[in-house]
């Protein structure tokens, strides 16, 4: 007999708000989420024009803390977490010891021996099962917490971001600079102000209580208006960031998947003794891989998407990661794994789609960089 | 928006209005809306047969693939070429948009279909 297992969706502070503007609402990592407002394209056209706000709360937050807290974070981030100061912000992997993507994640800095990290909605559970056994292993006297229900978590994205938001808070935040934060007032909410984001546009992400959300939702929202934001969901944030070639753990990044075959040996610290993955990344860095993370764009009228097998001269040599249409750029692009031998942009590659194999060309990534902003 | 008594419609969200013998497919409304923004619709060669129930095109959104179901059987006769480029005309006039005209068949092959009101109450409007 069948049994009907049903999982509650978990709503983020902001559900509430979403409904009201008319979002449609979708699962996601276990989450009920807006996938759009008032339509992808607009969406993302507004984030790269003007600003879009977006409801990111499903993040989740883990701290680390104490004695050994450096340690434990270099232990079980790729990246060198010694570069950080207070009030600064990293791009790492949560990294097996195969040196493959429990998740990827961001690190800040909050105190001499206190770090955060943000990682995927979908990896919460796992991630700090993972984070809580791992970090004793580097520094047993480490304090962990798992502190993704203290913590919202909104996005404010686009060239007129810093605009709109500098009329909410006393922060001065022309001094925040890329992938740094400040404590500070927003909407008379206490909270912590990055200059980070996942839409290659300028932007910041909002950090505060989960029951002041919806007042630094509806401020921002209403003060943004006049400057053309609109509220933007995860399908326009999937389809700026992979314009933006940010990759999608899940996708593009897996347990399957290392740091070096996601060309992103730029989060790997060489220079650090031992962390989770080190001497696998270190062999393939120096010996190369079997494949590695490419960008495509289709060179006739078709849309290579997750799944899709890349063949060259005849043979499936791999598969594609992401892949959409994209709204600003209005051409469709997407991310592949490749043998090495093809990752030269200009070399021809073909996309079976539904049985028919389409033609794509390997090209650089990002597909798009925001234009340079003199503010 | 209303949705016109001037042609059937199935379950998988397809309108059809014949005229003449040559029926004119299109989508709903409904399914424009669940779709999102439409970005590429590819469809088959005039003179291609088709069969009711089977799969003769696809819709693309920014998000999403969706398969284009042949409400009845026949030829198709015309293609709507306009849509290469403007495929956003699917979200914007989904009623007026046609995608293939087909001769049927079996001209009584769209007796079987549903009417407006019995496709609003599929849908729950």
């Amino acid at each position: 007999m069948a049994e009907a297992v049903t999982t509650a969706l978990k709503k983020t502070p902001l559900h509430g708000s979403h409904v009201a503007l008319g979002a449609r609402m979708v699962p996601f990592g276990g989450w009920e989420m807006p996938v759009e407002y008032s339509g992808i394209s607009a969406e993302h056209n507004a984030v790269r024009t003007a600003a879009g706000l977006f409801d990111v709360s499903h993040m989740g937050e883990v701290e680390i803390a104490g004695p050994g807290a450096l340690d434990a974070v270099q232990y079980i981030t790729s990246n060198d977490a010694s570069k950080l100061q207070i009030g600064q912000i990293q791009y790492s992997g949560l990294t097996s010891r195969e040196g493959t993507f429990v998740d990827d994640l961001l690190v800040y800095r909050l105190g001499p021996s206190h770090y955060l990290l943000v990682i995927n909605a979908g990896n919460i559970d796992k991630d700090w099962a993972w984070i809580s056994a791992r970090a004793k292993e580097a520094a047993p006297g480490v304090a962990t917490v798992n502190s993704s229900s203290r913590y919202a978590l909104i996005a404010i994205q686009g060239p007129k971001a810093q605009q709109i938001l500098q009329t909410q808070t006393a922060i001065d935040l022309t001094a925040i600079k890329y992938y740094w934060f400040a404590h500070g007032e927003i909407a008379a909410v206490r909270g912590t102000v990055s200059r980070t984001g996942y839409t290659g546009e300028d932007g910041f992400e909002v950090m505060i209580p989960p029951a002041m959300a919806p007042t630094v939702w509806d401020a921002l929202l209403q003060a943004g208006r006049p400057y053309g934001l609109i509220p933007a969901g995860l399908g326009a944030r999937d389809t700026l960031r992979l314009e933006a070639a940010m990759r999608l753990h899940g996708n593009d990044i897996d347990e399957t998947t290392t740091v070096v075959e996601a060309d992103l040996n730029w989060i790997v610290g060489w220079n650090k003794a031992a962390f989770l993955g080190r001497d696998v990344l270190h062999a393939q860095k120096a010996k190369g891989t079997t494949r590695v993370l490419v960008g495509f764009e289709m060179t006739e009228r078709a849309i290579g998407r997750q799944g899709h097998p890349v063949f060259h001269n005849g043979h499936q040599v791999g598969t594609v990661t992401s892949g959409t249409q994209t709204p600003f750029l209005k051409k469709a692009i997407g991310m592949a794994y490749v043998p090495p031998a093809l990752k030269t942009p200009g070399t021809a590659i073909e996309i079976e789609i539904r049985g028919r194999l389409a033609t794509a060309v390997i090209v650089p990534m990002p597909f798009y960089r925001r234009p340079k902003h003199t503010t | 928006m209303s949705y016109p008594t001037d042609r059937k419609y199935t379950k998988e969200h397809e309108w059809i209005r014949v005229e003449d013998g040559i029926g004119t497919i299109g989508i709903t409304d409904f399914a424009q809306q669940q779709l999102g923004d439409v970005v590429y619709v590819e469809l088959p060669d005039v003179g291609a047969s088709l069969v009711a129930g089977q799969v003769f095109g696809t819709i693309e959104s920014v998000k999403a693939v969706s398969e284009l179901f042949a409400p009845v059987t026949g030829e198709v006769t015309a293609v709507n070429g306009d849509l290469a480029n403007l495929p956003g005309n699917v979200n914007s006039h989904p009623h007026e948009t046609w995608m293939v005209k087909l001769r049927l068949a079996q001209p009584l092959d769209v007796a079987a279909l549903i009417d407006a009101a019995a496709y609003q109450a599929v849908i729950g409007k």
